[in-house]
Formats: C-alpha cells, structure tokens, sequence
C-alpha cells in the first residue's frame, strides 16, 4: 500500500522528490494544491478502495508524503 | 429603538451587557452552550421581530433544515451512498436561498430574510458531510445554536459544523478563557476602528471620486471602494469573530491581509477566507473529483481551469443576480485560470518566480487585477459600458 500511495503521489506532484523526503512540505514546495489534492483523493479511492472526502481533513493534516502515508494507513 | 447586527448604539450596548456576563461565566469555568444558545435568541428575537415576514422566514427556514438533515441523516444510514437521495437533499437545502433570489429579478420572493445566504452554507455543508459520511449525528438543539450563532448570523464568517461542536461540547479553563478574551477583545475593538473610522473614510474618498469627472476619478474609485469593501467587511468580520471569543467559540478569521497577495490565487486565500474554502472544499475539490473520474476534459490544466470558472462564477451568482455579480464572477474565473496556466506552463515562471523583481511586480499586477474587480463589484463597471 506505501509503493501505491507513493506512485499515486509522484504522479501528481510529477517530482520524484515524494519519494525521498518524506517530510517535505508539499503545498509550500508548489508541489501540491487544491487540484492536486483532489486529484489525490480519486486516486487514494479508486486504487484502494478508502474513502477521504475533501472537507475532512486540514491542509496542515496533509501536508508531508509521511503524514499522507499516516492517514491512509489509518484508515485501512 | 430598532436594532441590527453590529451597528448603532443599542446593538453594541446589548453586546457589551451579553459579552459581560458570559466573562463571569467563562471565568467561573462554567459550560457556555446554554447561555450561548440563549443569546442567540434573545438577538434573533430582538432584531427579527421588527419585521415579523422576516422572522417568520428565518422559523420556517430553521425547521425546514433541521427536518432535513435528520431525515436525510436516517436515509443515508439505512441505505449508504446514494445519488438521487443526495441530490435531492441538496435540493430542498437550496431551495430557501434559490427561491430568495428569484426575488432579485422577479416579483416573485419567498425566504428573503437577513442572513439567508450565509445559513445556506451551514447547512448545505451538513448535508455534503453526511452523504460523505464525516457527520454521522448530530443534536438538534447544537444545530439551532450553530445555525444562528449570532456572531456571524447575518455575514458570517462561515464556520462548520464539526468546528463549531468542539468549542460547543468543550469548557475552557480560566487561563485559557482569559487567553481567548484578550484575543476577542482585541479583534473586537480593531474591527471598531476599521469599520467605523476606516471604512467610513474610505466611503468619503469613494463619494468623492463618485461625483468627480478628471481622469483619475475611476482608478481612485476603485482604489477606495476597494479600501471601503476591505475595512467595511473585514472590520465586521473581526468583531465577529471577537464577539463568538467570548462565548467560547473560535469562529474563523475571514481575512489576513489580502492586499499584499502576490497572485491572484494568493489573494483568494487571504481574501472572504471561510466563503472561498467553503467554495474550494463544497465545490472546487468535488467537480475536479467528477471530472477526474468521468475522464471530462483532455488535461489536467484544462480540468482546473474549468474548475476555476464553474466555482467563481457560482460565487458571483451568490452574491447577487445582477450583471456586475456575474461580470466579477467570471472575471475572477478567468483570472485564476489564467494564473494557473501561467505557473503550470511557463518557463519563464519557473525561472523567475523566487526574484525579488519578480515577486514585487507579480504583487503590483495583483494589486491592479484585485482592483479592477472592485471596480466590477462596485456595479461602477456596468455603469460605465451602459454608457
């Protein structure tokens, strides 16, 4: 499920560097936004089936590939 | 003696008597919710009964949501996900503020009432949540003090319904109370001063240009109505947010100083914040989704920009009906699309993006962009096309 949520995340981000510095802040880097977010929680859906709805979560609860990996895996 | 929400000698005498004795209470560490809830009504009474239409509306309204969402909350247990049932929930919640603003372009109106735009929000956000699954209960007489929460009943800003319920179900300890009343007071008082000195200097310099034939007069009429709209909503947003400290509530800040936003998606961010994350969480993040699983438009470029010109039109239609609401809609639409094209895309950006020339001229252009949709906001646009 990481491999799949890292992809997912290169993906979008189009950046290799989700996959090394997971503590990187994405949406300071540019890397993520609104759209990209979205875009996201289709994927995080579709691929494994979890259910995220955009008004859940804060920006600030989402904003590191780790603290992604956190949620998703809790919700699993 | 006629009363309304933050303005006039009465209003703010009642507040500062209302505020006071739920000090005494807070510093006591007594739960606010009650007390909360009580003078919500005792504003919602008082300012609503002299006009008893209004009153009657702002009832039924309540009814007609409360019987909603916990119908729609039943249906969503005993049957999950479904389309038809969440459309049609979402109907009925808009229905209020739909049949509101065919008022505006006909002689037809129902629900017209002080505030009907912004409780539309609360609650249509509650039915989005609870056919997301996020709510799954919720208490009657908490939604009745959320949907009215004084404060910001009649212009916001926006809060959400499972904020609200932390602030609602939580007592603060002294210090923490005393911490918050610091803050309020300060919001409080700041939004005074940019209300009733800022903003009704900034109405001089717009009734100045107004009336002024000389070359200048439309810039600097979009300059002070700009200044004007700024110190006038956000000074009431302060003092909202200031008054809801008092009673135990964080409603959110609405703006953080927009003007220096360096562009145009920048400025969205710090500019009427909890009506553009309502719009960015209800409705941007939700079409992308639909586009993205419906395969609807080539790129994903294109899929923004279409996002961008749905979401800021359907805000321009919000505000009102009229030419110059949809005109600054569609304009905003244009420009967000455009912004995003432009970082997306352009070399150039990518290259320069982190200067200082860069950043100062991109906040310059911002500034002149932000402007000229005043200038359509103002209704002054329209004006001058119509001859």
């Amino acid at each position: 499920m990481r491999e799949t949520i890292l992809d997912i995340l290169e993906e979008i981000c189009e950046d290799s560097v989700v996959r090394r510095e997971l503590d990187l802040d994405l949406f300071a880097a540019d890397l993520m936004d609104s759209l990209g977010f979205a875009e996201l929680l289709v994927s995080i859906e579709d691929q494994l089936g979890i259910v995220i709805a955009p008004s859940e979560v804060e920006r600030e609860d989402v904003s590191t590939p780790n603290k992604i990996l956190a949620l998703v895996e809790s919700r699993s | 003696m006629s009363l309304s929400f933050f303005s006039g000698l009465p209003f703010f005498l009642c507040l500062t008597a209302v505020l006071a004795l739920a000090f005494l209470l807070g510093i006591l560490e007594k739960p606010l919710r009650w007390y909360s809830l009580a003078a919500t009504l005792f504003f919602v009474a008082a300012i609503f009964w002299q006009t008893p239409i209004q009153f009657f509306y702002l009832v039924s309204f309540c009814a007609l949501e409360l019987i909603l969402l916990k119908g729609y909350l039943s249906l969503r247990k005993l049957y999950g996900r479904r389309e038809r049932c969440y459309c049609g929930a979402l109907l009925v919640s808009l229905l209020p503020l739909l049949l509101s603003k065919c008022g505006e372009v006909s002689t037809v109106s129902f629900f017209s009432f002080l505030g009907v735009s912004y409780l539309t929000f609360k609650s249509l956000q509650m039915v989005i949540e609870i056919y997301d699954g996020v709510i799954t209960e919720f208490s009657a007489v908490e939604f009745v003090g959320f949907l009215l929460f004084f404060p910001s009943l009649s212009s916001g800003p926006i809060d959400r319904s499972r904020r609200f319920h932390q602030d609602w179900s939580k007592t603060c300890s002294r210090s923490e109370y005393l911490q918050l009343c610091g803050d309020g007071l300060w919001k409080l008082l700041l939004g005074l001063v940019y209300k009733l000195v800022l903003a009704s200097a900034f109405y001089r310099a717009v009734e100045f240009f107004g009336e002024s034939s000389a070359w200048y007069a439309i810039p600097g009429y979009a300059y002070a109505y700009g200044f004007y709209m700024f110190f006038d909503f956000a000074g009431y947003s302060l003092m909202a947010v200031g008054a809801s400290y008092f009673l135990g509530v964080r409603t959110p800040d609405n703006f953080r100083a927009p003007f220096i936003s360096r562009d145009i998606k920048e400025f969205w961010d710090r500019w009427h914040i909890t009506l553009s994350h309502w719009f960015r969480d209800f409705l941007f993040s939700r079409f992308i989704m639909k586009c993205s699983r419906k395969k609807w438009f080539k790129t994903r470029l294109q899929r923004a920009c279409a996002g961008f010109l749905v979401n800021m039109t359907v805000m321009g239609m919000w505000h009102g009906l009229t030419p110059s609401y949809l005109i600054y809609g569609i304009y905003h639409g244009l420009l967000l699309a455009a912004a995003e094209g432009f970082q997306k895309k352009s070399k150039f950006y990518k290259k320069y993006k982190n200067t200082r020339w860069y950043q100062v001229l991109s906040w310059f252009l911002t500034l002149q962009l932000v402007m000229f949709g005043f200038l359509i906001f103002s209704g002054k646009f329209w004006e001058l096309i119509c001859g």
